[in-house]
């Protein structure tokens, strides 16, 4: 029998944001490798398009926006016991510094920061995380590393994340709970296809890439399976960059 | 709101640290602007949904070459 130390078997995984992106495809590579799933999502058709590719049985699905109370209640109360929470529901708001306003900082911090901290927090008060579970926040390498115009309020939330992260990491090292970051670079997914930024915008910040190309959200998920799997057992409190080389040129 | 070609090369005007406020017309190539960049487009975005509540995207500036273009696509989505 081969033992494969990256494998997912026996493992139940919860996946936050998981109707698109990187959280669709990490939901999907962790259902190939053998865990049971537990995705959630704000857009119902969208989210049974993921349900419909994991791969295995007994996958369960979630529709829940983790801003509203009473949904993150409900979540909670049909999680089973988990060994696996991957934090991924994020969005993004590009304006220049001079423009920010409180409004926006505040809808950016609910969603990237609060959003899956608390949640992380209320899964272990209902003793749903189980002992040797792994936690991983996706971050970004705009915030702890790097910087890019317009993109302050999105950068400092997912800074905040990092931060956060190390100091979980600290506080649950107790009950064998790990927690870690992932900090892709610019990865192709809805996300950053938005009106502000012009397909020539984009196509010449790839090109600033060593790789010469964003990254595919699977690429980000092989990352986040390490991190949830055996093969990390003595990892936490540490940030996985995984940027095409970017933050090295 | 009144919609005033002259407020609006003001206001855009008023974006730019280097180049002169005498330098914008109706009739200026502004990406031409040596002080043009992705960086500008964005604040003209941000200014624009300020000041008039209309999103312009990426893509209107390049359809548009002089300030007075840019001032009709904001004018069509009022």
């Amino acid at each position: 029998m081969i033992i494969n130390p990256f494998s997912l078997e026996r493992k139940t995984i919860l996946v936050t944001g998981a109707s698109s992106g990187i959280g669709k495809a990490i939901a999907i590579e962790c259902s190939k490798m053998g865990a049971t799933v537990v995705i959630t999502g704000r857009n119902e058709q969208r989210l049974n398009e993921t349900y419909m590719q994991l791969v295995g049985n007994g996958h369960i699905k979630i529709i829940a926006d983790l801003k509203v109370e009473n949904e993150l209640v409900e979540l909670i109360n049909r999680l089973p016991e988990i060994d696996g929470l991957v934090n991924v529901a994020g969005i993004l708001k590009t304006l220049p510094f001079q423009f920010i306003n409180r409004l926006d900082l505040m809808n950016l911090f609910d969603v990237n920061f609060f959003g899956p901290v608390f949640l992380s927090q209320k899964i272990i008060k209902a003793r749903k995380l189980n002992k040797g579970s792994s936690v991983v926040f996706i971050s970004s390498i705009d915030g702890p590393m790097t910087a890019h115009i317009g993109n302050s309020m999105y950068s400092a939330s997912k800074g905040a994340i990092c931060a956060m992260v190390k100091n979980m990491a600290l506080d649950l090292a107790g009950k064998k709970i790990r927690v870690n970051c992932v900090l892709p670079g610019m990865v192709e997914t809805p996300l950053i296809f938005n009106k502000e930024i012009t397909k020539e915008q984009l196509d010449a910040d790839m090109r600033l890439y060593p790789l010469k190309r964003y990254g595919k959200p699977e690429e980000i998920a092989y990352a986040v399976i390490y991190l949830l799997s055996d093969a990390s057992n003595w990892v936490t409190g540490t940030n996985l960059l995984i940027d095409g080389g970017y933050t090295i040129s | 709101m009144k919609m005033d070609i002259n407020d609006f090369i003001k206001n855009f005007a008023s974006q730019f640290e280097d180049t002169e406020s005498i330098d914008f017309t109706a009739e200026t190539h502004f990406k031409e602007l040596n002080e043009w960049s992705s960086l500008t487009s964005l604040v003209i975005i941000a200014m624009v949904d300020e000041e008039y509540g209309v999103k312009i995207k990426g893509d209107d500036f390049r359809n548009s070459t002089t300030i007075k273009d840019l001032f009709e696509i904001l004018k069509s989505r009022l």
